[in-house]
């Protein structure tokens, strides 16, 4: 006998619990279930685990004081040998908890893994999720630049809406009156202790259900569950074709996680560490602020909201969500799993998808944003310049002084948040574009106080040539009637 | 002693020895939830706002608007740069001013003045607002907070110390007290 087999022996004897590891890693499982598409809440597990092991790294020399942790930051990223690749590690590796911990739970979803008896497995994984997003965020506020520091403001400021104990709850979110060393210690205390005891927790009740009740079988096409038969048919699928976990199906996880883990590296090495972008200075207001990957679809949704629906979607919507999904398994609890027999699961999964995807491409670009600096920084292009008039010209130095540009894009160039004005004469006439210029309106402020008539007309009469040579610019054909022939368009 | 009495002893004795904790664990919880609700009871009782200057009436040009910073009344050592609050201050004329918070009235990001076309702009969700702080475009449902302001000794003061959020000046005038207009 070997001497490590007599040294197993040895704390076997005393640890007791050989046995039980050995059944618990061979117990059997449904031979389809050893499949690629099973391979995603190890994974998930994993990189909670990259993420423990490079987070506590990271707290041997991070200081979670608002004076010193931007500093302390920098010190991770130039001072300390490799600093900068073990935050880029923590910073990838959420990145990657959060989209396999997605891509698990559209899977369990369309495999309906949450029907009969796994209700309560899914409602854990549920917490899971909501425990993994508190994680990316009071993440993203570690990270304390100035992101974070506006991102709370903004937290703060939803916050605030709750109805009644609004302030109260801004004053126990940031610890204080302001965002200062309070707000960060507090969000240091959850994301390091309070929020990963919560996953430790969860994954743990998850792993054991899952366990206890066994993997969910792969769904076949009218084969439906009911409350009476489910396990005794499951027992039979398990005993008839079942293969043991280890090592039939666990060689799969195992090569996943290793492959995700590699990506995690490898995205670490190529693109590095996430920020920190500016100091956390709230004086410095030169700056755009913007939230990580996973909230920029909540950024784009806050841009389009009308003012009147936001408060009670912002603080209703997301109950609702949770709501749902929680209820989801005593909703559809028995029934057909396979997702070809379950269209309107699909098609909500797309709709999620193609939501999701859109407002987060959306907020990229972000084009609810005046482009602060396009009225110094981009020029109007020459073809809008070719061949006018002076006071036409001057009317173009009109509309960069007074910062037209930043909202009004000319030729692609210029901020998106007003309509693009290549070819504005097409739909204005001059009168209507002095009254919307003057009086504003359709989202636009009014710049009646803020130009002078000779200022008005030159912006004007450079508008007016906004159109495409081939065509007419709009115009008021009543106009020559009542005003007669002396103001009656030249051609 | 019969056994079953004995049984009904001890069972007795350790819902006895429970209910001992739960009291204690009262005792604790009581102490627990002040400390954690500190910084709503201070709010409650002190309150956080105070008078502070923002420099020399001459620093404010009539006519313009410009940038002002002040260090908050309520600052701890370790808050760093972040106990530093930046404000917009516009003088209408010799003693008229008006005093803007730098938080956006929508979601609180840092609206930046553009003299040139007299508007405040947020570079987040598009938010703008005139020169004298009343809403112009975009997501916010009001205009820009105004701090309540008076002068002294040639100096401009301003009551401050909170940052300004959506919700808070309905339940300031709740209290009786508008801080924020």
């Amino acid at each position: 006998m070997g001497l490590i087999q007599q040294l197993g022996n040895w704390i076997d004897l005393r640890l007791q619990l050989g046995t039980s590891i050995r059944e618990t890693a061979e117990h059997k499982v449904p031979r389809q279930t050893a499949s690629w598409l099973y391979v995603f809440g190890s994974a998930a597990l994993t990189c909670f685990i990259l993420q423990l092991v490079t987070g506590i790294l990271l707290a041997l020399i991070y200081v979670p004081s608002a004076g010193q942790a931007w500093n302390s930051l920098q010190t991770l990223n130039h001072g300390i040998a490799l600093g900068w690749f073990i935050r880029a590690l923590h910073g990838w590796g959420s990145n990657f908890m959060v989209a396999v911990v997605l891509i698990h739970m559209v899977q369990v979803f369309l495999f309906g893994a949450y029907k009969f008896p796994r209700e309560l497995t899914w409602i854990v994984g549920v917490f899971l999720f909501l425990v993994t997003l508190g994680m990316a965020f009071t993440g993203q506020v570690l990270r304390f630049d100035q992101d974070a520091y506006w991102g709370l403001g903004i937290g703060a400021s939803i916050a605030s809406r709750v109805p009644g104990i609004g302030p109260w709850a801004v004053n126990l979110m940031l610890g204080g009156p302001i965002i200062a060393g309070a707000t960060l210690s507090r969000f240091f205390a959850l994301h390091v202790f309070v929020v990963p005891g919560l996953l430790i927790a969860f994954v743990g009740l998850h792993l054991l259900m899952v366990l206890k009740l066994g993997i969910n079988e792969w769904p076949m096409p009218g084969r439906m569950v009911r409350r009476a038969t489910y396990i005794q048919e499951y027992h039979e699928l398990t005993q008839k074709e079942g293969v043991p976990f280890v090592p039939d199906a666990v060689w799969k996880d195992i090569f996943f996680s290793g492959f995700i883990l590699l990506a995690i590296a490898a995205c670490a090495i190529l693109f590095g560490p996430f920020g920190p972008s500016g100091q956390p200075d709230p004086t410095i207001i030169q700056t755009a602020p913007r939230p990580d990957f996973f909230f920029l679809w909540l950024y784009a949704l806050l841009s389009f909201l009308p003012p009147s629906a936001e408060t009670p979607i912002l603080l209703i919507g997301p109950a609702i969500g949770i709501l749902v999904l929680l209820a989801l398994p005593f909703v559809a609890g028995e029934g057909e799993k396979s997702w070809k027999r379950r269209p309107i699961a699909v098609l909500t999964i797309l709709l999620v998808v193609v939501s999701l995807g859109t407002l987060t491409d959306l907020a990229r670009h972000a084009p609810w944003s005046p482009l602060m600096d396009a009225w110094s920084s981009q020029p109007i292009p020459d073809k809008f310049l070719q061949g006018r008039t002076a006071l036409e010209r001057h009317g173009a130095l009109v509309f960069q002084a007074k910062q037209c540009h930043n909202c009004h894009s000319l030729d692609k160039h210029g901020g998106q948040r007003g309509p693009a004005l290549d070819a504005i004469a097409l739909r204005l006439t001059e009168d209507q574009l002095i009254r919307q210029v003057i009086q504003g309106g359709g989202n636009m402020p009014a710049y009646g106080k803020n130009l002078s008539p000779a200022e008005t007309t030159a912006l004007v009469a450079f508008l007016e040539t906004l159109h495409a040579a081939n065509q007419r610019p709009a115009r008021n054909a009543s106009k020559a009637l009542v005003l007669g022939a002396r103001e009656a368009p030249p051609r | 002693m019969s056994a079953e009495n004995g049984m009904s002893r001890r069972v007795a004795l350790v819902k006895l020895g429970v209910f001992l904790n739960g009291v204690v664990g009262v005792l604790l919880a009581v102490p627990i939830v002040r400390y954690l609700l500190s910084p709503v009871t201070r709010q409650k009782k002190f309150g956080y706002e105070s008078w502070l200057s923002l420099g020399r009436l001459e620093q404010f040009p009539a006519g313009q608007t410009r940038l002002a910073t002040y260090r908050n009344p309520m600052v701890n050592d370790w808050d760093g740069e972040t106990g530093n609050i930046a404000c917009w201050v516009r003088r209408v004329d010799d003693q008229t001013f008006q005093v803007f918070a730098i938080n956006c009235a929508h979601l609180g990001c840092p609206v930046r003045w553009f003299p040139q076309s007299s508007l405040f702009m947020c570079p987040c969700h598009g938010g703008a607002y005139y020169q004298d702080g009343s809403r112009a475009s975009g997501p916010p449902e009001r205009g820009l907070f105004q701090y309540r302001y008076k002068i002294e000794d040639g100096r401009l003061l301003i009551k401050a110390g909170e940052m300004p959020t959506p919700g808070q000046p309905v339940a300031n005038k709740a209290r009786g007290e508008t801080a924020w207009v």
